[in-house]
């Protein structure tokens, strides 16, 4: 077998018991795109559209962009930590599966293709859902979901390299509470960062999800003006998510590694 | 003597400063049912974590199967079924479902998996539970879902860690007819336990570890025939006579041991011993007789302080 067939294993135990709990899940995914597109876009949107034509696209269509780099943020935060935690710690099925022939670099390796394959389900209904709302052509809807992906593997990752090494929960929703709540709000999801005090912009260069908003709204959104998108080249958001992806899977392989392994 | 199936050589196991496993030596041969015994802390589960090869080894050597738990890990536990101290079944999956997972991590194929799990489900006297979900299940239920999972790959040897620790006793004779059964068709049993009658039921060959070192070894019998005479007498006195209790049984030469509630005494003839209390003039309040058992090896050898 090799790492990668035993990642596979251990994405199919997964999938196996997602049979159970997909319902609910499917439904959040629905929810949540019709309620944010519905408050921030045509609420908020039209307060925004009719005082300025600065950012050059709709309001709404600016938003759900930046939604969807944000969706996969949260979605995938949260799954490298409530997940990676009750396999180490509540649960503690990942001490059971390293007793087999998986590793812990096969499951953190597992974890990251299944919290994918989640999230592109989720990303594409939250891209069909904009379409449904008028924020964007089909086309440029489903050209954001592969950049948004890598946004979400990029958090799942680091989020997991994370986790491994905490004590308990607390430390999560504090990780919730002081990083990935101000990340939500000031990376260029809601309004573009030119809008920040200038020491603000910088600092947002720097954080991941800005890169993740920037990649999709380059890619779904060509031609976009300089109001919406800094002239950072491409290739340096694909660059920072891919670099962050990395390194946390391989920390993440070798602190869980450390951990289910004293 | 053939190869040892797993053999252990100045073992050793450091966390920092604290010694769990102390330069122990150990060879458990293939067919055999192997314990480790000894009270809570006295190394068992750190020896059971690196023979499983989750544990990296400190000091010493190891080798299952011949091979070398560091380099050759997943090779080690392809033939490993493991059945932990505490169950980390998958709360989300059905009985056998469990059971499938764990064959895929196995590399078997779906269909040899399902035909098994039939097997290992009436083996675990689980098969009209086969597709309800594992958390309602009773503790004993999931100790031996537990156990049928670390089957399911046909193991060369087996590790159950203190398998029947918190089950209630029918719990536990059905846990124990299983693992004798397993045992009758040729599997090597590796079994922590603190419960002598376990030992007694199911060892072959035990040894006692107390405070990260093997204190002594050998077959249940012969540890008991080593450790304390055939009988013991239990003796109990009213409270204010304890305190003199020493003194006056000193003719005894130390095959007794004073508690705080009652005394015991280890002798080969428990009628004599009898006799002679009452030539002494001393008359217990209740005496209780019965054979030694391999409780009593383990309390002479640990002690009764108490453990937490």
């Amino acid at each position: 077998m090799t790492s990668l067939t035993r990642s596979w294993r251990w994405v199919e135990g997964e999938a196996i018991g997602y049979r159970r709990v997909w319902r609910g899940t499917v439904i959040s995914s629905f929810v949540n795109p019709v309620l944010f597109l519905s408050a921030m876009g045509l609420g908020l949107g039209t307060l925004v559209d009719s005082s300025t034509d600065d950012l050059g696209v709709p309001y709404l269509t600016f938003v759900a962009t930046g939604l969807m780099a944000a969706t996969a943020m949260q979605t995938s935060a949260g799954e490298g930590a409530f997940p990676v935690m009750a396999g180490i710690k509540w649960r503690k099925e990942f001490h059971g599966a390293i007793t087999t022939p998986l590793s812990p670099t096969d499951i953190v390796r597992g974890k990251m293709i299944w919290g994918s394959i989640r999230l592109t389900f989720v990303l594409t209904v939250f891209a069909l859902i904009s379409v449904i709302f008028g924020a964007l052509d089909l086309g440029p809807a489903l050209l954001a979901v592969p950049p948004a992906v890598l946004t979400g593997l990029a958090f799942q990752a680091s989020v997991t390299a994370f986790t491994v090494t905490r004590e308990n929960e607390v430390s999560l929703s504090t990780l919730f509470r002081f990083g990935i709540i101000p990340l939500f709000l000031f990376s260029g999801t809601f309004f573009p960062i030119s809008q920040l005090p200038d020491p603000l912009q910088v600092a947002a260069y720097f954080t991941p999800l800005f890169h993740g908003v920037e990649l999709v709204r380059k890619v779904s959104l060509p031609g976009a003006g300089a109001s919406i998108v800094t002239p950072l080249p491409i290739w340096v958001n694909v660059v920072y998510l891919v670099a962050m992806a990395a390194a946390g899977i391989f920390l993440g392989s070798r602190w869980l590694d450390r951990r289910l392994k004293p | 003597m053939a190869e040892p199936l797993v053999q252990a050589r100045g073992l050793t196991k450091r966390f920092d400063d604290f010694v769990a496993v102390d330069a122990i030596d150990f060879d458990i041969a293939k067919g055999e049912a192997f314990g480790f015994l000894g009270p809570n802390g006295a190394g068992k589960t750190s020896t059971m974590k690196m023979i499983t090869t989750v544990s990296p080894i400190t000091e010493g050597k190891l080798t299952v199967f011949g091979l070398d738990p560091d380099a050759q890990g997943r090779q080690i536990r392809q033939h490993l079924g493991v059945v932990p101290q505490e169950d980390n079944l998958d709360l989300e999956l059905t009985v056998s479902e469990n059971l499938y997972v764990y064959g895929r991590y196995h590399d078997m194929h779906r269909a040899d998996i399902k035909a098994r799990i039939v097997d290992l489900l009436e083996f675990a006297q689980l098969s009209d539970r086969a597709d309800s979900p594992v958390e309602p299940l009773s503790g004993g239920m999931k100790r031996r879902l537990t156990i049928a999972r670390a089957l399911i790959n046909d193991p060369d040897l087996v590790i159950l860690d203190e398998p029947t620790t918190g089950l209630d006793p029918q719990a536990r004779h059905l846990l124990w007819d299983r693992l004798y059964r397993l045992k009758k068709e040729g599997a090597t049993l590796i079994i922590t336990t603190h419960y002598m009658d376990e030992a007694e039921q199911l060892c072959d060959r035990l040894v006692v570890m107390d405070k990260g070192k093997i204190v002594a070894e050998g077959s249940p019998r012969q540890l008991i025939a080593q450790y304390a005479p055939r009988e013991v007498v239990e003796l109990r006195f009213p409270e204010e006579l304890m305190g003199a209790m020493a003194s006056r049984l000193d003719w005894l030469e130390g095959n007794t041991e004073i508690l705080a509630d009652r005394v015991i005494v280890y002798t080969d003839d428990a009628e004599d011993t009898q006799h002679q209390l009452t030539e002494h003039g001393i008359h217990p309040e209740q005496v209780l007789v019965r054979r030694s058992s391999l409780e009593d090896v383990f309390l002479k050898l640990t002690g009764r302080r108490l453990i937490d």
